[in-house]
């Protein structure tokens, strides 16, 4: 299977963060063996990158569109969402409390990245003051067995 | 994209059935409702999950929040939810621990 393709540009607006979920996992379906359980831990680390950038373009008040570009190939499928925000610095995120601890309710943000981390196969994070780029990897599940085919 | 949020009483709780999907455009909407009806003097609320097709992290943090205000009134949110896709999420944040996740409406207001 040679790589496949499909490139989205959305405008930085909260309503269409369905459509980046609706196409990615349309082509994890189509182009890939990905199991149903994957593909939706792929929808909910795409719905996270996206709400992110989405947010970052509002801070900035910019009309600038949000890329969402998803490649698949005979091993894997890549995801890669690109803002134009302010960035972040992802090594110093702030920390959670314990969820023992009852100060862990004053937090209703800030689930995202470790959501992505925790969903996918691979995930880097590019961040400058110029934006923030976030690619997403699910190898595919025969690839995780180590079937060869 | 639809959001379903529909409100019964039952057994002496608030039961707020959520379907459809709950992210970042459809949050602010079950975030209103949750006040409003913690406004209204509803202060033991059972979120009923069944109808939820997706749920993100935008969704956990209304849900984190209605908590955290109901047990300023010495309230208390309930969930219910049986999908591991749902559920999946609350595992990975550790939220589990937090919320008292039910089977059935019947089990949360029988608890």
């Amino acid at each position: 299977m040679s790589a496949r393709a499909v490139q989205l540009e959305i405008p930085a607006g909260a309503e269409f963060v369905a459509l980046a979920r609706l196409v990615v996992s349309a082509m994890a379906s189509a182009e890939t063996q990905l199991s149903d359980d994957r593909v939706d831990d792929l929808k909910i680390a795409v719905s996270e990158a996206c709400t992110n950038a989405i947010e970052a373009h509002d801070a900035l008040e910019t009309d600038e569109r949000v890329l969402v570009e998803c490649r698949a190939d005979e091993s894997l499928l890549e995801v890669r969402i690109e803002d134009r925000g302010s960035g972040f610095d992802v090594s110093n995120l702030p920390e959670h409390p314990p969820v023992t601890d009852p100060e862990r309710l004053k937090f209703e943000r800030g689930l995202g990245i470790p959501l992505i981390r925790a969903l996918v196969d691979e995930v880097e994070f590019s961040s400058s003051d110029e934006g923030t780029a976030v690619r997403i990897v699910m190898r595919h599940d025969d690839a995780i067995d180590g079937y060869s085919g | 994209m639809d959001l379903g949020l529909d409100v019964t009483e039952r057994d002496g709780y608030t039961v707020l059935a959520v379907r459809g999907e709950v992210d970042v455009y459809t949050a602010p909407r079950f975030r209103e409702r949750l006040i409003e009806l913690v406004s209204e003097g509803k202060h033991r609320i059972v979120v009923d999950l069944e109808g939820v097709d997706f749920l993100d992290s935008t969704g956990l943090g209304v849900l984190v929040g209605g908590l955290k205000r109901l047990r300023s009134h010495d309230g208390d949110l309930l969930l219910v939810c049986t999908q591991s896709r749902i559920l999946k999420v609350f595992e990975i944040t550790g939220l589990t621990k937090v919320f008292s996740i039910f089977d059935t409406v019947d089990a949360a207001v029988g608890s």
